[in-house]
């Protein structure tokens, strides 16, 4: 099982790493958007800085969308979807393997981003502890309900206009979730990061479970 | 079995199968309990029940509001189980229930906002707020209406509902969360009210809520039968068209065959 799930997840990187797509599209896509709510945002009236989390999972989310629809993409050419079907591997490997390869591309990013709004936003980046357990949960959410509606809308000529629209109310939670939490983690009071780091795991654990069961029906479909 | 070879008399039997309305004895008798039960919720909500003491008369629309919100739920939950039910089963009845409860949940899910708002304006100063149980809310007729949507864009038989019934499966957390949001963050919505086995609430009040919850119930049943039959006949009628078309094409090829070949001149 583990065995099929790395076989997927590394085959998902090899194809990005060699199309390069994460590095030469996603990524400064993020930043540009993060440039142009620094530009929208005023940065004198303070605005920005107490927008930042929101602003910052915003991004990743958008980024996140793009990652998710390309890694859908990458199975609807040249019959890999059939071959997946016809390989033998476990339908929950396969989905585990897509989702690592999402969650792999999209921690670098958010990797790259927190040094953006350090620098760019000038956040007061602090409480690493929440602020990486938040971005582990978050992106593991993402990733498993990415590569589930990704797989729903596989085959449709309107997947790319369909797939944000059903995906991202989906996610408002862990946007909420992954917000508070890093609102506490920049030091903002009265807000229990923790309580709500634990609502995006639990729906991170919610969608992977629910990814693996589901799977094997969206791919005989 | 019926003869292929005369795809005239396939339609004909057809025809005469297929009701020509989706209604009965048995929804007739549900409608009138239906109009009855509304007359007595009218009657309850603004003429018998007293005014509340903080909100006054704004609590009638709650009447209103409280039904139709655990209607919208009940459409989501139950369009979640007839999803399951498809799954395991492949059966058609399961699918045909399952629309029909998503598009129920769709109206009564905006029937809850719309209520919610218009509450709220006077009550909280405000249509609509980001709080936990109002956002969760409108996540879920989101949901629900992205459902549908898939169920629109797919056009092959059974793709569209195996990839909606699989959506209709993810609506069950989110109806989690929207029930136990009051109590998770801390809400402006009011904490659970009716739904629990202490009611806070008493009296005429709670009889109007009651009857409420009945008259919207019966409405709700009355609406799910019709939709879940229209459902059931539109796959009665594409399956017929696919019938009728299979039988035209044997029938050509029968006819080719049994034609004698023609004679050089």
């Amino acid at each position: 099982m583990w065995r099929d799930v790395a076989l997927v997840a590394g085959r998902d990187l090899r194809i990005e790493l060699r199309s390069r797509v994460a590095t030469n599209q996603v990524a400064p896509f993020a930043l540009l958007v993060l440039i142009l709510f620094a530009f929208a945002l005023d940065p004198d009236t303070g605005v920005l800085e107490s927008a930042t989390p929101g602003l910052y999972w915003i991004v990743v989310l958008f980024s996140g969308t793009l990652a998710v629809s390309r890694s859908g993409s990458v199975d609807e050419a040249d019959g890999v979807g059939d071959a997946l079907r016809l390989s033998g591997l476990a339908p929950a490997a396969v989905f585990l393997g897509k989702a690592a390869a999402v969650v792999a591309q999209l921690l670098v990013l958010e990797l790259v981003l927190v040094g953006a709004v350090g620098v760019l936003y000038d956040a007061p980046l602090a409480g690493f502890p929440l602020m990486t357990a938040t971005c582990l949960a978050a992106t593991v959410a993402i990733a498993a309900t990415g590569v589930l509606y990704s797989g729903l809308v596989a085959g449709l000529r309107v997947r790319d206009t369909l797939l944000p629209l059903l995906l991202l109310p989906v996610l408002a939670p862990v946007l909420i979730g992954a917000t508070r939490a890093f609102e506490d983690a920049f030091g903002a009071d009265g807000i229990r990061g923790w309580e709500w780091c634990g609502l995006v795991v639990l729906f991170a654990v919610v969608y992977v479970v629910a990814g693996c069961l589901a799977y094997g029906a969206l791919l005989e479909g | 079995m019926s003869d292929v070879s005369d795809p005239t008399e396939t339609e004909a039997e057809a025809e005469a199968e297929v009701p020509a309305h989706t209604g009965s004895r048995a929804t007739q008798v549900l409608g009138l309990a239906a109009l009855a039960a509304l007359a007595l919720w009218v009657l309850y909500g603004l003429v018998w029940s007293p005014p509340d003491r903080e909100m006054g008369d704004l609590v009638r629309l709650l009447y209103v509001h409280v039904p139709v919100a655990i209607l919208f739920y009940a459409g989501a939950g139950l369009t979640t189980f007839a999803s399951l039910m498809w799954l395991r089963r492949r059966s058609p009845g399961w699918d045909a229930l399952a629309v029909a409860a998503a598009e129920l949940g769709v109206v009564f899910g905006a029937l809850t906002l719309l209520t919610g708002s218009i509450w709220g304006k006077p009550t909280w100063n405000t249509f609509w707020t980001w709080d936990a149980r109002l956002t969760s809310t409108a996540l879920l007729e989101v949901l629900l209406i992205g459902y549908l949507a898939v169920r629109r864009v797919d056009p092959s038989p059974s793709g569209g509902s195996t990839r909606a019934s699989i959506l209709g499966l993810l609506l069950f957390p989110n109806v989690i969360i929207v029930h136990f949001s009051v109590d998770w963050w801390r809400s402006l919505h009011q904490k659970a009210t009716v739904t629990r086995l202490d009611p806070t609430i008493e009296g005429d009040m709670l009889v109007a809520l009651m009857v409420g919850m009945a008259a919207g119930g019966l409405v709700f049943a009355w609406l799910l039968i019709h939709r879940f039959r229209v459902a059931w006949l539109e796959q009665q009628v594409e399956r017929h068209d696919l019938d009728a078309a299979v039988a035209a094409r044997r029938a050509e090829g029968q006819l080719s065959t049994n034609e004698p070949e023609a004679q050089p001149a």
